[in-house]
């Protein structure tokens, strides 16, 4: 009863924000329509990275390298045919790949896969370690990625990046990617799997004595986290039209780090409220990086620079003052929207009386 | 055959010479690597802000002699002052409220704190890359026989190897070093016995970051470009060095600083088509030494309990 409820509601508030974006697609200005875009983009990773870090507990930093194996295969197979002799000027494109042009969502989804597949191909060596080790053996292999990425010039062009990718500034269709992504991740956590990952970031020597296999657990964990950062990297690219390796460094990582873990390490509909709130604040600090003149003096603290200290600080802030973040591994359920529209003022109360 | 081609091109004078910048580099890496290992040996965390703190001690020299006129031998002290109270002051704002927060929320605080040093000196003193101010003595070059030699590159091993014994004497022969080896070895039985241990971990970032600003200082000399994100590179492969040599271990830190300094330089001397790799050589180590041998050459293997 209450799962077909709340069946029917999502349904319904999916139909809802899909006119939305119809509607964000159609009226207004393609600024807004970018920012609203690259918080649905954000969003995606955000999830993806929460699988790894928030859900299963492992600290990967690897996701900058996901997205850039994402991004570069849109780049790759979605460059018109008859331009690529334009944007491989400087080294010819392998005759293995030169001819093959696939449509957006193929190359999307190849991409997912192919991150999915580096992802497996180093969680032998990299999920055997745990805490910081982990951190920077992904942030290792994220920059091995970016490296690798950089000198196959026949294959990505090398650091001159890849430029006239067809651009998709289509509200309605990341929107569909991400609506996917979220009921995948949702379905996922709330599965056999997703307990089984929960009980690893809980205690892992107590998850494996009650049978559950930590290295297969991980490493699919580690996998669906690829996959979709790899999406994600591929709307980013095609969002970008241009993709370059310089976008991917692993500096790119923190911003996601800073959605999970303003929206809540292991929240998934905190880590959607986390993207928004990151990505539409970075695009209105940008404000402070432009000179700003009060009754005529300049202020001379505005400058280019502000807005990423600004987010630096806001970081450690989060991490210092506010650890759980604003869900922490809480989620906005349908039963608790209903509870708190019945009842605002006893909402808030009878949580602080059950805690 | 081709690949080798390099190897076999090789003369002895230029093999001198690149033995020589391996040494300089390995030296360089040392210092910076022992910051990491000693924080890591006390808090069990990677201190990411590390080579930041490396990055802002070549903004704090830049500032002294190219701004200020100060005398070079003057500004070093200046510099190696001001980035130890660096050090204390990252450790004091970022890390010492986390001290009974999960390793995870640590973690993130010091990627934070890394990224908010990079951010500020971006703001601060522009993105632009300001070189290095030049000091004729140490950047003059040196004909040794065949080869010339920045003397730089001679004055660096000798002075990590300095520091190294001043640093080896203070851990193993005075009461704060023996504090802080207590401190590594039990956090609590420590505390319990008396010892402040906020003091002892300040004084660690103290000692680690007075390292790095000497290692910072060379490192500027001997290459003048500075950027606010120049420390972020060397920052990993010292820890990366650290995990080589068995983190919480000073020798070993030292250790791995050489083996992957040589290691970068030979490798790409050797095989000059390998060049573009040469960032990436580091991380390759480390995955390996962690798949093999994960608490690095010297360090003691542990085992997980419950």
């Amino acid at each position: 009863m209450k799962n077909k409820r709340d069946l029917i509601l999502s349904a319904i508030l999916l139909i809802v924000l899909f006119c939305v974006s119809w509607f964000v697609n159609g009226e207004l200005d393609s600024y807004i329509r970018r920012i609203v875009n690259l918080c649905l983009i954000y969003a995606i990773i955000g999830l993806s990275m929460n699988v790894t870090n928030g859900f299963t507990g492992q600290f990967s930093l690897g996701q900058a390298g996901f997205m850039a194996i994402g991004a570069y295969t849109v780049g790759i197979f979605t460059v018109p045919v008859e331009l690529r002799a334009n944007v491989f000027y400087a080294v010819p494109m392998n005759p293995l790949i030169a001819g093959i042009q696939m449509p957006v969502w193929l190359a999307l989804i190849v991409g997912g896969l192919l991150a999915a597949l580096v992802a497996f191909l180093i969680c032998t060596p990299v999920l055997r370690l745990r805490g910081d080790y982990l951190a920077i053996a992904t942030l290792g292999f994220s920059e091995i990625i970016r490296i690798c990425i950089t000198n196959a010039s026949s294959f990505t062009n090398g650091a001159l990046g890849i430029k006239d990718i067809p651009p998709l500034n289509d509200v309605r269709y990341i929107f569909v990617v991400t609506a996917i992504t979220f009921a995948f991740i949702a379905a996922l956590i709330n599965s056999s799997y997703g307990r089984a990952f929960k009980a690893i970031r809980e205690d892992e020597i107590a998850a494996e004595a009650m049978g559950i296999n930590l290295y297969k657990h991980k490493c699919l964990a580690f996998m669906i986290s690829a996959f979709f950062a790899g999406i994600g990297g591929g709307l980013y690219g095609a969002l970008l039209g241009t993709v370059d390796p310089k976008n991917f460094l692993f500096t790119l990582t923190y911003n996601f780090l800073l959605i999970i873990v303003l929206g809540g390490m292991g929240s998934i509909t905190g880590s959607m409220l986390g993207a928004v709130i990151v990505t539409a604040g970075l695009e209105y600090l940008r404000i402070f990086d432009e000179p700003l003149e009060i009754f005529g003096t300049m202020i001379p603290l505005f400058r280019p620079g502000l807005r990423m200290v600004m987010f630096s600080a806001l970081l450690m802030a989060c991490v210092l003052f506010w650890r759980h973040g604003i869900m922490g591994t809480r989620e906005i359920t349908w039963s608790k929207l209903i509870a708190f529209c019945k009842n605002p003022l006893g909402f808030f109360k009878r949580k602080g009386a059950s805690q | 055959m081709e690949f080798f081609q390099g190897l076999l091109n090789m003369s002895g004078a230029s093999f001198a010479q690149h033995m020589v910048n391996g040494i300089s580099l390995g030296s360089l890496y040392a210092l910076i690597a022992i910051g990491y290992t000693m924080v890591y040996g006390i808090l069990l965390m990677i201190n990411f802000a590390h080579g930041d703190i490396v990055m802002m001690a070549c903004y704090f020299a830049y500032f002294g002699i190219t701004i200020f006129h100060v005398p070079w031998y003057f500004t070093f002290i200046g510099v190696i002052v001001a980035t130890a109270l660096l050090g204390a002051v990252i450790e004091r704002m970022a890390y010492r409220p986390l001290r009974d927060a999960p390793k995870n929320s640590v973690l993130i605080s010091a990627i934070g704190a890394s990224f908010l040093l990079e951010n500020l000196a971006n703001y601060l003193f522009s993105g632009r890359p300001m070189s290095f101010p030049d000091i004729p003595l140490l950047s003059q070059n040196i004909a040794v026989g065949s080869i010339k030699i920045q003397a730089i590159s001679l004055v660096i091993p000798v002075i990590t190897v300095i520091s190294l014994l001043v640093l080896l004497h203070i851990v193993n022969h005075t009461k704060t070093g023996m504090a802080m080896r207590a401190v590594s070895k039990d956090y609590e039985i420590a505390r319990v016995m008396g010892i402040n241990i906020d003091n002892i971990i300040s004084m660690t970032f103290i000692i680690g970051s007075a390292l790095a600003a000497i290692g910072a200082i060379m490192w500027g000399i001997r290459y003048p470009g500075i950027t606010p994100y120049l420390g972020v590179m060397p920052g990993l492969k010292c820890f990366i060095a650290a995990v080589i040599g068995g983190i919480g271990n000073i020798k070993g830190a030292v250790l791995g600083g050489f083996i992957l300094g040589l290691g970068e330089i030979l490798i790409v001397a050797f095989f000059p088509e390998l060049s573009g790799y040469r960032d990436a050589f580091a991380f390759i180590v480390l995955i390996i030494i962690l798949f093999y041998r994960p608490t690095g050459i010297l360090g003691e293997r542990t085992t997980e309990k419950v």
